[in-house]
């Protein structure tokens, strides 16, 4: 039977309270919008490339507390890495809460507290919605990302 | 139990014995009896609607208005009279005035399809109300888009009330069609749809009432109601998925072309000309759901037989106890809050989303609707993203609004 304490870490239910890097950018290099149009979850993100290096990263957004933290946590993952590396970051995260994969807490940290979503397979779009919304970023899309395409 | 002031109690209803007739509320979810509370959504069916289904594949499968051997014909009898027992059901003068279709989306788009398309001209308004469910309002945006009409919509106040005095003035001489929702899914709101009607016909415009959400909770009279159009959904009140019913006067009908071609709704067909069958055929095109019509017949039955004053006093205590004690816990609000209202209690909890809500609850065992119950101008309206929804049906008891408060509460658990 899968936990609530599990899904709802204290961590999550912390950064949902008081997001982090929850401010709109200026001048940032890329903007992307994700949303989860069944939830109603929606964020906006705000990256500035410095060379390949994520120099700056920031959101908003509004949703479940799953969305929100996951940008929150997001954005603090990223930042001041280089853009190869938060994509890696991205596949690590995407295959913990499909349960591709056992989270790797030396490769994820605080990021594997998200490994509980697996159990809750209607939530496992929630958590995902920034990751992707920053992988459509650094990609340069300019169509929003939807998690009902 | 308690009754209303004024009137006399109801005698005691007997959920038990009710219950019984539900196979799926003896089963378990996460290992707790099952607390279905999404009756909004769909409804639980009947074992008699259950037998009625399988035994139509087991024993009377064979196309209706087809074949000349027996059991075709016997096919067609069988569905024919679920016919005549939904016309009685909804207080039709004939069963000809009863067309089969998928369900309320189905319903409201046939009457947009070919009598909006039809009727409307340039400058023409269809009005409807800002608590519309989705699909009474798409459907008309289609055609009023298509025919270069108006479409107005009825203001409510912030208990989730229609504003009858700006209906008046909304409904002119241009309003060709009202269509309304008769109860809320969201809001639980029971409308005014006698006031509109008066208010329809000083302007000669038709109304269509969206009935989905009333059929399971009270007796349906469409000659009472006074409207032209009336649609229900089967799997609302506890039929079958995929069949539905749309009631509307013979002389309407009458006078509406096709809505889809194929097979049954023609007179004769040649590559030059066809001409179309009379009512209701020119309506069902192509081999209807049949054993979904056995199953609504076993529905309408079993609705028939329910004591329905006792069942108003149950689902009155129901709403009220649940609103209070949900009221109770920190941070919630009710979002409806009508003065008549069917058992639907909708809320919202201050720094908590409903998906997060919803998850939560379900851990519990109880399973409630979270999100914008394809109402999103109804969001818009409260500024809300979505609400958590308890809809109740009769087979509820004082225990489920236990057990949905217990759930609740563990939502401030978990939250802080």
């Amino acid at each position: 039977m899968s936990d609530l304490s599990d899904l709802y870490q204290q961590i999550i239910v912390e950064h949902n309270r008081s997001p982090r890097n929850y401010r709109v950018m200026e001048g940032p290099s890329r903007t992307a919008e994700g949303d989860n149009p069944l939830c109603g979850d929606r964020i906006k993100l705000f990256v500035k490339l410095e060379g390949d290096t994520v120099a700056d990263v920031s959101f908003q957004g509004k949703g479940c507390a799953i969305s929100q933290a996951s940008a929150s946590l997001m954005t603090g993952a990223v930042k001041g890495k280089p853009v190869a590396e938060a994509e890696k970051l991205f596949h690590a995260f995407h295959d913990m809460v499909t349960g591709k994969a056992a989270p790797d807490a030396a490769a994820l940290g605080k990021l594997a507290a998200f490994g509980g979503v697996k159990q809750f397979p209607a939530r496992v779009k929630c958590a995902n919605l920034a990751w992707h919304t920053l992988h459509a970023a650094l990609a340069n899309q300019d169509t929003p990302v939807s998690t009902e395409s | 139990m308690t009754s209303t002031a004024g009137r006399p109690a109801a005698p005691a209803f007997d959920v038990e014995r009710y219950r019984d007739d539900f196979p799926i509320l003896r089963t378990t979810m996460r290992g707790r009896p099952l607390v279905y509370l999404d009756n909004g959504a769909t409804s639980q069916k009947p074992q008699s609607v259950i037998d009625a289904t399988t035994s139509y594949y087991a024993e009377q499968n064979a196309n209706v208005h087809r074949g000349v051997y027996q059991l075709s014909e016997n096919a067609t009898l069988a569905y024919e009279g679920v016919r005549a027992k939904a016309a009685q059901f909804l207080g039709a003068r004939d069963p000809r005035e009863v067309v089969f279709v998928r369900g309320t989306t189905e319903g409201i788009n046939l009457v947009a399809a070919s009598y909006g398309r039809a009727q409307l001209r340039p400058g023409d308004e269809v009005v409807v109300t800002a608590m519309e469910h989705h699909s009474n309002i798409v459907p008309w945006q289609l055609v009023c888009d298509e025919r270069g009409a108006k479409l107005k919509v009825i203001p409510m106040n912030q208990r989730g009330e229609l504003l009858l005095d700006q209906a008046a003035k909304l409904i002119t001489p241009r309003t060709r069609i009202v269509a309304a929702v008769h109860i809320s899914n969201s809001l639980g709101t029971i409308n005014p749809v006698r006031e509109l009607v008066a208010m329809a016909r000083e302007h000669g415009a038709r109304v269509l009432l969206d009935g989905a959400q009333a059929a399971p909770h009270m007796p349906i009279d469409v000659q009472a109601l006074g409207c032209d159009f009336y649609t229900v959904s089967g799997h609302k009140m506890f039929g079958p998925t995929g069949i539905g019913l749309l009631w509307g006067r013979a002389e309407l009908l009458d006078s509406m072309g096709p809505y889809q071609g194929g097979g049954d709704m023609i007179r004769s067909v040649t590559f030059e000309k066809t001409t179309y069958a009379a009512i209701p055929a020119r309506f069902e095109a192509g081999t209807p759901n049949m054993a979904g019509v056995a199953g609504l017949g076993a529905a309408i039955d079993y609705l028939a037989a329910l004591p329905w004053p006792a069942v108003h006093e149950h689902e009155s205590r129901l709403l009220e106890t649940a609103t209070a004690r949900l009221s109770e816990i920190p941070g919630v609000s009710i979002v409806g809050t009508a003065e008549h209202k069917a058992p639907v209690v909708s809320f919202v909890m201050d720094g908590v989303h409903a998906h997060d809500i919803g998850t939560i609850v379900d851990q519990e065992g109880v399973a409630i609707r979270t999100g914008h119950h394809c109402t999103q101008p109804v969001m818009d309206f409260f500024a809300i993203p979505a609400t958590s929804r308890a809809s109740f049906a009769f087979y509820n008891t004082m225990d489920d609004v236990d057990l949905l408060v217990r759930a609740v509460r563990k939502v401030r658990e978990v939250f802080g």
